[in-house]
């Protein structure tokens, strides 16, 4: 691979983990939906590229899924939720913004220390890549554990999501890669059109699944 | 050594028939109103694929790209159809009774049959797959509707239930599916770019050519992913919750075959890891969650007070001893995981069909309100105190044999191990004892309203778990054997 094509693809992979860093922070619901925003369109550019490069025309489609459902469909839709529910209030998260910053940094030496030792086989773009998708995985998993509300639990997912479309796309070849991401699409739909169910037939007072939790001791 | 072809009706195999059927039924059940008549679909449905699959036990086709039925497989597949049916049997009468009662509409119920045969179709597909990524997807495809099944009341708990289903469930599989890029990646240099790179069959005969470490970490993924799906400890969270609060053949699906589908998934990247000398033996990661399992779910068995729940921990605890023995592995141990996956399977239903028919009865499932069963209701109460004494591991059941060959086999290459897994298999014992004792005697609880209960799939199922601890068929030990050599 040139050293244009390596270079544009690895820097379009860290503008990912990046924007993974830029979730983290977020107080907001309405910032954290926009700061997913621009992920899935980093991603878009990223997939995109890893086309152009394999020359996989295929894969022109998960992009376009990318741009389509997750920079458009999905964030219209949680908008509308977040207005609906009216919580752009503050989101409590469990641990402190420090801290998980200094997690997620962890994960990220952690993840680069493993992929980049095991993967000397795989070429080093493949290698690379996989390193960046397993950062971007951890940092979503990260966020789905320090956060309550449901909304930020769906951004977490797909963030997290995010690293494995990358993964896949960065694995030279491989196969039902477009597939995956339309099962994905299907999953995250199936979520949002949940949450926003729940609201509509009015279960619950809020979407913090705190809440969920109360119904459970109650029981128990 | 390939199998003739095998060209049934309609120009389908039987492999693709297995999944037709269902697909076939879930399009019909979505479209025909009524549920008598949807009941009795589900049935007939699931009756064809359980002799379609029976038929896989004497011809099997060659294997393809996308699909194949092989000696690991087929006790799978038998299995799942031949409970699927039983289930739907129970279902049929299950659900008359909810929709006397009123707890569920008749258009709700369209969605639950459709729901059934998907999930039929979804478990089907990941068995026979020949295809990392189809079996992926059919798992996911299983997952969603049993989300949908357990949300079905609509009640505060169920979408609850549903809700964390979904998200643990969700991250289980995202997780799983990064291992099996992994597992791809780790494939390219040997197999080549594309389809090759995820077909079993290619990946089982180049496996020792793979990167060693790439495949320990691919391998560390599937087993939280797919061992989410398993309901491992600490991993289980989602388990008891979706048990109790869907409907209750759903519960006896999810703790009969849902598992062993995932259980199904992990067991086949372990032989991968096999045929991979050079990669981390596989085992001990396995042995330590399958006890961990047993014995957490040991101890939380004694603080639960809903029935459902309280089995769904024994699920926990018996899946538990299932991965403990595979992870063990050798010829002995692997046998007696087959053995225990299918007792297991048996006898779980079985007590979830009764359990099912008790809290109708009763109109309750906390084990509070439901006293003197077997002398309210004599049949229902022995046939529950039967059920647990299978599941407890007495003799002279099943079980007691599959975990007797477990603990044995244990013994003899790791006394310390055996001692740490009789003690969780003693505590979860306790328990079962404490608590059938509290349901089926003593004074009975009021609220009993004549039942018209199923009771053929629940005392099939029995009657197979003690023929099972009375008498072993040769054929069935000689088959269990072959398999459990193949699983090395």
């Amino acid at each position: 691979m040139s050293g244009i094509a390596f270079d544009v693809a690895h820097l379009l992979a860290g503008s990912l983990v990046l924007v993974s860093f830029m979730l983290i922070y977020q107080d907001r619901l309405t910032a954290m939906i926009n700061v997913f925003t621009l992920q899935a369109v980093v991603l878009a550019l990223a997939v995109s590229w890893q086309a152009y490069v394999q020359d996989a025309p295929h894969l022109y489609v998960t992009a376009a899924i990318a741009l389509v459902f997750k920079a458009v469909v999905i964030p219209t839709a949680l908008h509308r939720i977040i207005r609906r529910l009216g919580i752009h209030r503050e989101i409590e998260t469990v641990v402190g913004v420090g801290p998980t910053m200094l997690g997620g940094i962890g994960l990220v030496a952690l993840s680069l220390v493993v992929m980049l030792k095991v993967a000397h086989e795989a070429d080093r773009l493949a290698r690379e890549d996989l390193a960046f998708a397993l950062s971007v995985v951890l940092l979503g998993l990260l966020i789905m554990v320090t956060r309550r509300n449901a909304v930020s639990l769906i951004i977490g997912f797909m963030s997290l999501e995010n690293g494995l479309v990358l993964a896949a796309t960065g694995a030279k070849g491989m196969p039902l890669a477009v597939e995956f991401s339309v099962a994905f699409s299907v999953l995250i739909a199936f979520i949002v059109i949940g949450v926003f169910l729940f609201r509509i037939r009015e279960r619950f007072e809020t979407v913090d699944i705190s809440a969920l939790d109360r119904f459970r001791e109650q029981r128990e | 050594m390939t199998p003739p072809p095998f060209s049934g009706f309609n120009g389908f195999n039987a492999v693709e028939a297995i999944l037709v059927i269902p697909a076939a039924g879930a399009i019909l059940l979505a479209l025909l109103p009524g549920y008598r008549l949807g009941a009795r679909i589900n049935v007939v449905a699931s009756l064809l694929t359980f002799l379609t699959a029976a038929s896989l036990l004497a011809r099997r086709p060659e294997i393809g790209l996308y699909l194949q039925v092989d000696d690991l497989s087929i006790v799978f597949v038998v299995l799942n159809t031949f409970v699927g049916l039983t289930a739907s049997v129970f279902s049929a009468s299950y659900i008359a009774h909810e929709i006397d009662v009123g707890r569920i509409t008749e258009r709700r119920l369209r969605l639950y049959h459709a729901m059934y045969q998907v999930l039929m179709f979804a478990m089907n597909l990941a068995l026979t797959s020949n295809n990392l990524g189809l079996m992926w997807v059919a798992i996911e495809v299983a997952t969603l509707t049993t989300v949908l099944m357990v949300a079905l009341y609509r009640t505060h708990e169920a979408i609850e239930a549903a809700w964390k289903y979904f998200i643990l469930g969700s991250v289980g599989i995202a997780l799983a599916l990064f291992g099996t890029i992994l597992v791809y990646v780790a494939a390219r240099p040997v197999v080549g770019q594309g389809l090759q790179g995820m077909v079993w069959t290619v990946l089982m005969r180049h496996a020792a050519g793979f990167d060693p470490a790439l495949l320990n970490v691919a391998f560390v993924f599937l087993l939280l992913g797919y061992g989410t799906k398993v309901g491992l400890a600490p991993l289980h969270a989602w388990l008891p919750d979706a048990h109790a609060e869907g409907p209750t053949p759903i519960s006896a699906v999810l703790s009969g075959l849902l598992l062993n589908v995932a259980l199904y998934a992990v067991l086949r990247f372990k032989l991968l890891l096999a045929a991979a000398p050079a990669a981390l033996a596989p085992g001990p990661l396995m042995v330590a969650l399958g006890l961990m399992s047993v014995l957490f779910a040991g101890l939380m068995l004694y603080r639960r007070r809903d029935i459902k729940r309280f089995f769904a921990y024994s699920s926990i605890e018996h899946m538990g001893v299932i991965v403990f023995a595979f992870g063990m592995g050798g010829p002995l141990a692997n046998f007696a995981g087959l053995l225990h996956m299918t007792m297991h399977s048996l006898t779980k239903s079985a007590i979830f069909y009764t359990v099912g028919h008790i809290a109708q009865v009763k109109g309750s499932q906390r084990m509070a309100d439901i006293r003197g069963l077997t002398i309210t209701h004599p049949v229902l109460g022995w046939t529950l105190v039967a059920g647990v004494i299978a599941i407890a591991g007495l003799p002279p059941f099943g079980i007691f044999t599959s975990e007797f060959l477990v603990i044995s086999s244990t013994f003899a290459r790791q006394p310390a191990l055996a001692v740490a897994l009789v003690a969780g298999i003693v505590v979860a014992f306790g328990a079962l004892l404490l608590r059938v004792q509290g349901l089926a005697f003593g004074d009975p609880s009021p609220g009993s309203e004549p039942d018209g209960a199923s009771y053929l799939p629940i005392f099939a199922h029995l009657g197979l778990v003690l023929c099972a601890g009375l008498f072993l068929p040769a054929i069935v030990v000689a088959w269990f054997q072959h398999v459990a050599r193949l699983l090395g």
